[in-house]
């Protein structure tokens, strides 16, 4: 037989997907890349080249903002990579001790906050930060620090930090597990063996571990990346589209989701939207490829 | 075991800090509960007190029950959830399993072309979707958000099912062939039971973040009869920000079935991701 029949079987299997994934998914994804190429002059559609993105970058009006919105994303995106991932892994590295009891309860219970909406999230620390109610007030109080506090989502200079902290707060489960899971299958043998030449404890750690789960972290770091740069929820629950103070909690997803809808007066615009939607693109395409090619190439792996 | 990695000093302090970081974690659901059950006198007066038999009140879940539909929305985020996830694991298991199981042209492309996905985020062409959604009029329909979290779902799912399926016996299943089954069939009686535990890790996996969305329903369907809880929550504090009993009730019921599924399926999910599914 020389003519290979069609399994039609074959094309039943991969339709259903890759119907959806294409239609809701990649099309809309390449259409948006091509709508920032047009703009809307009297209600009809012009195709303008790069000219969005000119306006986007260099325009005084919408540079300010999209520069300020990348650099507090940036910010973003750093207190996440010294505060979250650094705690995942001492949780992680303490939660691993073989002999550790109620480990299962402690790691559920660190869990939570995880698993909660960024509504959820974003509220109650609100509240709790509040002048109003007291509660953070009187806890500085307790221990004596009470000059420390400040209405900190109310205030420019601490607003946007305040703010990756709480998220910080929120998404320190998830490399606490990856890191946990790594540790945990470290094998027995190669620990043993840094014990017969005297390395335990925290040298252990240092030593042995943690080069060991190097890869892991890497991709929680790109995971990391790629959450903070799509990032919206937290600052829309939090201090509302404007993300206010002044704009100082505005990050890229708030920025084009205002721009994209409008808000107060001005105008929605989709146009200008695709275009930040597109400069989202690059940038989290550029750190996807930093991952691939630059770390995750030249990371040493061990044979375990 | 060694005695060199154990000394009762450093097993109180490692419990210090754990003990202490849980409380950090669980402090602020505490604080909302608690307070949620009190009048408002009580609420400031000694935030940090739990309800007594003076300070108890209800009327915070009155005025939620009263004035926003909860549970209308509640409805509408398991439907959506659901919907989302039966979808995400059928499709996914019959994409995975045509790309494990048959070697045809294009094979390895169409694996990459499905796991683009896992790393751009769908947020990016919501342009595009909305647009696409009012041509076909499917903009507020709860079916425009289970096609996009379906969509959204697929490329992990695809993923993670295909690599366990890879290691389900062939023998098993041309012994399937040799006695006259259909290769639907063979999929259905005799591989889908077979990755029941992996198709259980990427339910979970989908189920949070599905079901906490903010974004898509606030783009895709605002209207009042299809709000999801996360929406329906964030639009009712929105609204009632200075009826403090009213919003820490919201809060709560909202925090509510997220907490009974975690306790649900916490097994699941903690052993999806420490079984090395995601490495």
């Amino acid at each position: 037989m020389k003519r290979a029949r069609i399994r039609w079987h074959i094309l039943v299997f991969l339709a259903p997907a890759v119907t959806v994934y294409t239609a809701v998914m990649i099309f809309p994804l390449f259409n948006t890349l091509r709508l920032a190429l047009y703009t809307r002059i009297e209600q009809e559609r012009v195709f303008v080249g790069l000219e969005n993105f000119r306006t986007l970058f260099f325009d005084p009006i919408w540079a300010d903002q999209f520069w300020n919105a990348l650099g507090n994303n940036f910010w973003f995106f750093t207190l996440h990579m010294l505060v979250q991932n650094p705690i995942g892994i001492a949780l992680a590295a303490l939660l691993s001790h073989p002999r550790l009891r109620f480990a299962a309860l402690y790691r559920s219970a660190i869990f939570i906050p995880t698993i909660l909406s960024f509504v959820i999230v974003g509220f109650a620390w609100k509240l709790i930060l509040s002048p109003i109610w007291g509660i953070a007030p009187n806890m500085l109080d307790w221990v004596g620090l009470k000059s420390l506090y400040a209405p900190w989502l109310g205030r420019e200079e601490y607003a946007l930090t305040t703010l990756a902290l709480v998220s910080v707060w929120q998404f320190v489960g998830i490399p606490m597990m990856l890191i946990y899971a790594a540790l945990l299958s470290i094998p027995e043998e190669i620990l043993e063996a840094g014990e017969v030449d005297g390395i335990t404890g925290m040298a252990a750690f240092w030593k042995i571990k943690l080069p060991l789960i190097l890869p892991v972290i890497g991709i929680i770091s790109i995971l990391t990346f790629v959450g903070n740069f799509n990032a919206f929820d937290l600052i829309y629950a939090a201090q509302g589209a404007l993300a206010g103070p002044d704009f100082s909690t505005d990050i890229l997803g708030t920025f084009m989701y205002r721009t994209f809808f409008g808000f107060q007066l001005q105008l929605g615009d989709p146009h200008m939207g695709s275009a930040i939607a597109g400069a989202m693109f690059a940038i989290i395409l550029i750190g996807v490829c930093i991952y691939l090619f630059g770390i995750q190439t030249r990371m040493r792996r061990y044979q375990m | 075991m060694n005695k060199a990695r154990s000394n009762p000093l450093n097993t109180v302090m490692m419990h210090g800090a754990l003990i202490l970081y849980t409380l950090i974690a669980l402090f602020p659901v505490f604080v909302i509960l608690i307070n949620s059950f009190k009048d408002r006198r009580a609420i400031f007066r000694e935030p940090l007190a739990l309800p007594n038999d003076e300070t108890f009140s209800m009327i915070g879940y009155q005025t939620v029950m009263k004035q926003g539909d909860f549970f209308l929305y509640f409805q509408n985020s398991m439907i959506v959830t659901v919907a989302s996830l039966f979808f995400i694991l059928l499709f996914g298991a019959m994409a995975a399993y045509a790309l494990s199981e048959y070697r045809f042209r294009g094979n390895m492309l169409m694996g990459l072309y499905l796991a683009l996905g896992i790393m751009i985020p769908i947020r990016i062409g919501t342009v595009a979707i909305l647009e696409m959604m009012v041509a076909t009029g499917l903009v507020n329909t709860l079916w425009a958000l289970i096609l996009v979290y379906t969509a959204q779902g697929l490329p992990l799912a695809v993923f993670i099912l295909s690599e366990f399926m890879r290691q389900i016996s062939d023998d098993l299943k041309n012994a399937g062939r040799i006695d006259g089954l259909s290769e639907y069939t063979i999929f259905l009686r005799l591989v889908l039971p077979l990755v029941r535990p992996a198709m259980a890790t990427v339910a979970v996996f989908n189920m949070i973040p599905i079901w906490n969305d903010l974004w898509f329903p606030l783009i895709l369907a605002p209207a009042e009869e299809t709000k999801t809880l996360t929406l329906g929550s964030q639009v009712f504090i929105g609204q009632f920000v200075t009826d403090w009993n009213a919003v820490l009730s919201a809060l709560s019921m909202a925090i509510l079935p997220v907490l009974i599924l975690y306790v649900i399926f916490s097994r699941q999910l903690i052993r999806g991701i420490t079984s090395g599914a995601v490495k």
